[in-house]
């Protein structure tokens, strides 16, 4: 097997599929301003869902969707009946995510026991790519694919749309979006909603590849973080350009360098805070 | 406060029953449980610091736990004694507090946060993996405890009465800090920052030593967890350990004594001891946050006095002023 | 599931909750108290749910005696990680003050307790590997059932070096105590037997995507894994999906390829060969009669973490039939804890060596499709496997205890 081509290639799919995770992170932290430590929680409850669906027989593609639906359901009612009354109040966000974060992975626990799942990968999707001495499975390239295709649509309804344009200006400066008449309130469940879904769908995208099983949840928590204060929070190219980044870190990382493969990790998410806080490509929030 | 005061009587009492309490619980597990909760009160108290009066939330304080604890548990196994151990502890442990303050100070707010929690998860980082110097996984064992005036500390009791000795100290310096001019200069610096800017105090010197401060005692609290379980390994310095003693700050109330203390008894009784008794116990833990964070936003301890105030006032003169209904956040 | 987690196990499992003053304990007649250190929550808990299900089952067999003392088992989470453990020792000895320890699941776990459990003067009847509690630092309070690391190891090895006629071998597992354990031993009596060990792996515990290591692997003809925890059921698929199952066999150690982990896996288990010290298809009478239980009460084919318990639960029964009212003498339970000698367990015959070590049978399985299900069919059998393999015991215990680099790995490329 040939080990750059294997790794590179495989920076890229761990990529696209960090850029699932964090592109609703992405959204959440630079419009809400909230640091939501569920985020991890919202992804590994996803894949659950999705698992769960899997093994009712439910097709691949509808069991990511219906588990983001009912994803979204739950990120909404938590912003709505909980988040809502702590608007600009960090540290009691801070406490709120968490508290949750353990509620989700203790009822995961209860529900679906401490064994891993891990769904086979859906029959049009199995086999594997073979080129230059290298072996690599179909099913991770397609994440690539569904990563691109999704921050495509995420971009056009940014950049497209009314709802987009509530969004950026909500961004950029919510006091103000909220004094022209956006209704902040409601645009904030939303968004809130939206990121919650797309961290499950990307759950249930990863389940074949990485299981579902207890800690998921801390695993990917900190990926996300790091992905966006990289990337600029609130920017999605910064979370795709995050994503891909921190794939390369990370194998590479692993494979050469496995004593220090976190200080890979988490060193230019210092840097970049340090030496330049609003991320690669965030936008300096006056 | 005067002597004749509610609070000096129930400090009075809480000092009384806290030195009395290896007779009255008697069984050693619970001594146990009691050492735990202080020495984590200490921590808690250390984050305090920062988070209550400086207005820096802190996600990286289990790294500096933990480099204390580390720098102890390696130099103890090389062979070198208690007194070289700690003393290295607590020098690496402040360095580390320096290095952490210089990098994070840059920002404030969310930031702060984010380069505490990323320096944080590099300081585990390289405990989890450098395993040809930390042991990774497997973790360091130490075989003794140290003697203290000559008394030995593998007992319940004797532990219990050492961390309460540190415990004590740190809470008389916390409100030594919190009367003095410092403690007042570092609260401006969380309340009107420019404000202090403009008359002429360094704002990033007196954060930076609220730094120092808070990671002095978080790293003597470290000394103390790797004392009291003669063992430390990664899992201590994960984000986990940081999430909850934020979360013991938190909940017991940010910028008061009691708060911290209030959390840490919370958080270490649910851990160890309701957890023989309710499989759940995360579940409930998590619950009692969100209904914390509901329903007494600005944490139990300042909660309940308000509480208590309106409470009091309704009794007294049935007209509850303004500030003191619930639901008003106080401040 | 029950919320209830200490519980007096009356007649059929009852879920009365029992908390009684010490002093009645010591009372002639008291309940015989048994703590089950074990993990429930986390990436290990897998692996701690089972074993908590194994000393239930066999209690639930007994009718909650053994040796007629009425038995109350108490069951503490520590949470998979070295602190927890210690707290929770210090729960179930200081507090509740039971006879025996049953557990821990993780050699890290065990590493932490052992002094204490010396210190306490309490009988430990060990899961969790770590080599030297039952060798160089042998603790007399501790016998284990299961196996260490490399008791099973040894034998894969020489299996893969003589059966299997494999002369290249790259290993990878889990950068802690029981991987490194288990490979020195795969290492060791693979090496002894002909063979090279190329390439050894060292992903840590926590490891979303397998690809960076699976992707070293280079031209040998066997990897042997000792993954434990959920890992494997990640490990293998990534192993399959990157291509390298087709061309690379696969070796698996008896965490990596336990019995209650064939529901969690697919196709890309099929053919991999494994050594255990417990399979769940082995005919012994005990076997069938715990198998059925297990799956009648949890609807689960038990592995060895289950096995495991039921075995220190048979032990602690033949002690206190052995002892009588003197069980509760810890010192005395702990001695005859050695000298328990049994025909009939789920893994066969089971002695201890004077370490406190199991002698006992050792299965080499492979993994097939039979009826749709995935099954370990046993393929060989070693009788009487003692940890020292073959070697001499003075020998390998003047030798250091192994480790990353232990024996040192010549063969590296």
């Amino acid at each position: 097997m040939n080990l750059w081509l294997t790794l590179a290639v495989n920076s890229i799919a761990l990529g696209g599929l960090l850029f699932l995770l964090s592109a609703g992170f992405s959204l959440i932290f630079g419009l809400m301003r909230i640091p939501n430590l569920m985020h991890g929680s919202f992804f590994m409850l996803g894949a659950y869902f999705g698992v769960t669906f899997l093994d009712r027989g439910m097709n691949f593609w509808l069991a990511a969707i219906a588990s983001g639906f009912a994803m979204a359901l739950i990120g909404a009612m938590v912003e709505r009946f909980f988040l809502k009354r702590l608007s600009g109040q960090e540290l009691p966000q801070v406490l709120l995510t968490l508290g949750f974060s353990f509620i989700i992975a203790d009822l995961c626990l209860l529900i679906w026991t401490g064994d891993p799942w891990q769904p086979t990968t859906p029959a049009h999707l199995r086999g594997a790519v073979q080129a230059a001495g290298m072996f690599f499975p179909i099913y991770r390239l397609v994440i690539v694919g569904v990563a691109v295709v999704i921050a495509i649509a995420l971009w056009l309804m940014v950049d497209w749309t009314r709802l987009g344009a509530m969004i950026r200006a909500g961004v950029d400066d919510a006091p103000i979006a909220r004094m022209v008449g956006i209704k902040v309130s409601q645009l904030f469940t939303l968004i809130f909603a939206l990121g919650a879904a797309l961290a499950a769908f990307g759950g249930v995208m990863g389940a074949p590849y990485l299981s579902v099983y207890p800690g998921l949840d801390a695993e990917m928590l900190p990926l996300a973080l790091i992905v966006v204060i990289l990337g600029g929070t609130g920017s999605l190219l910064g979370a795709l350009v995050g994503s891909f980044l921190i794939g390369f870190l990370y194998n590479f990382g692993q494979a050469l360098f496995p004593d220090l493969a976190y200080v890979i990790l988490f060193l230019p998410m210092v840097l970049v805070l340090v030496l330049r806080p609003q991320g690669l490509f965030g936008k300096v929030v006056p | 406060m005067s002597l004749r005061s509610p609070r000096f009587a129930a400090l009075a009492i809480s000092i009384l029953l806290l030195l009395t309490l290896p007779a009255w619980v008697g069984n050693p597990y619970y001594i146990n449980i009691a050492s735990q909760i202080l020495f984590w009160a200490v921590v808690a108290l250390a984050l305090n610091v920062l988070v209550g009066y400086a207005g820096l939330v802190s996600l990286g304080h289990a790294g500096l736990f933990g480099m204390a604890g580390y720098t102890a548990g390696l130099l103890l196994q090389a062979g070198h004694g208690h007194l070289v151990a700690d003393i290295a502890a607590i020098v690496a442990t402040l360095l580390t507090s320096a290095i952490f303050a210089i990098l994070s100070l840059r920002s404030t707010g969310i930031g702060f946060l984010m380069i505490t929690l990323a320096l944080g998860q590099i300081l585990w980082g390289i405990a989890y993996r450098w395993a040809s110097l930390t042991n990774g996984d497997n973790g360091v064992n130490i075989t003794t405890r140290p003697e203290f005036l000559g008394i030995n500390l593998a007992n319940a009791s004797a532990f219990y009465y050492a961390t309460l000795v540190v415990f004590g100290l740190a809470v008389i310096s916390m409100a030594v800090f919190v009367r003095s001019p410092f403690g007042a200069s570092v609260r401006g610096t969380r309340d009107q920052a420019r404000r202090m800017n403009a008359l002429g105090y360094n704002v990033w010197l007196i954060r930076f030593m609220a730094f120092l401060i808070s990671g002095f005692w978080t790293g003597v609290a470290g000394l103390l967890f790797v004392y009291y379980n003669q063992f430390i390994s990664p899992q201590v310095m994960a984000l986990q350990t940081s999430a909850e003693v934020l979360l013991m700050v938190i909940s017991g109330g940010t910028g008061t004594l009691l708060g911290p203390v209030v959390g840490a008894a919370i958080v270490v009784i649910m851990k160890n001891v309701v957890s023989a008794y309710i499989e759940r116990w995360n579940l409930v833990l998590g619950v009692i946050f969100v209904a914390i964070i509901s329903f007494m936003p600005e944490g139990l301890v300042p909660g309940t006095a308000r509480l208590w105030r309106y409470g009091w006032h309704r009794l007294t003169s049935r007209k509850p002023s303004a500030g003191d209904k619930p639901g008003d956040r106080a401040q | 599931m029950t919320i209830e987690r200490r519980t007096v196990l009356k007649g059929m499992l009852g879920t009365t909750a029992l908390i009684a003053a010490p002093a009645v304990l010591r009372a002639q007649g008291a309940p015989f108290k048994i703590g089950l250190l074990t993990v429930k929550t986390g990436p290990l808990a897998q692996g701690g749910i089972q074993m908590e299900q194994g000393i239930a089952a066999f209690l639930k067999e007994k009718n909650g005696t053994l040796g007629g003392r009425k038995i109350e088992l108490i069951v503490a989470d520590t949470g998979g990680n070295p602190a927890g453990a210690k707290t929770k020792a210090q729960e179930v000895v200081e507090r509740d003050n039971v006879n025996v320890i049953l557990g821990p699941l993780a050699a890290f776990e065990l590493l932490a307790i052992t002094d204490y459990v010396r210190e306490k003067q309490t009988p430990l009847i060990s899961l969790a590997a770590a080599e030297d509690v039952t060798q160089r630092k042998a603790n007399p309070f501790v016998i284990r059932p299961s196996a260490t690391s490399a008791q099973t190891c040894h034998v894969m090895g020489d299996y893969a070096a003589k059966d299997m006629k494999y002369k290249r071998a790259a290993t990878i597992s889990e950068d802690f105590a029981f991987g490194y354990e288990q490979m020195a031993g795969f290492q060791r009596a693979f090496e002894d037997n002909g063979g090279k060990v190329v390439k050894k792996l060292w992903p840590p515990l926590v490891t979303p995507d397998y690809t960076p290591y699976i992707a070293q692997i280079g031209n040998v003809d066997c990897v042997f894994n000792g993954f434990a925890g959920s890992n494997p059921v990640k490990f293998m698929r990534a192993y399959a999906d990157l291509g390298v199952k087709s061309k690379v066999p696969l070796l698996a150690g008896w965490t990596a390829m336990d019995d209650a982990l064939l529901r969690s896996l697919g196709d890309e288990a099929v053919g991999v060969l494994s050594a255990a010290w417990y399979s769940a298809d082995f005919e012994s009478p005990s076997n069938k009669r715990f198998v059925a239980a297990m799956q009648k009460d949890y609807n689960v084919l038990p592995g060895g973490y289950s096995a495991g318990m039921y075995v220190a639960g048979q032990c602690v029964e033949a002690a206190i039939a052995k002892l009588g009212s003197k069980a509760d003498d810890r010192k005395a339970l702990a001695d005859e804890l050695h000298n328990v000698s049994l025909i009939d367990t789920p893994r066969g015959p089971v002695k201890f060596d004077k370490y406190g070590n199991v002698i006992g049978d050792v299965f080499i399985r492979k993994c097939e499709r039979k009826d749709g299900k995935l099954v370990n069919t046993v393929i060989k059998r070693y009788p009487n496997v003692s940890q020292f393999w073959t070697y001499d015991e003075t020998a390998f215990l003047a030798a250091p205890v192994y480790a990353r680099d232990v024996p040192p790995a010549k063969n590296l490329e």
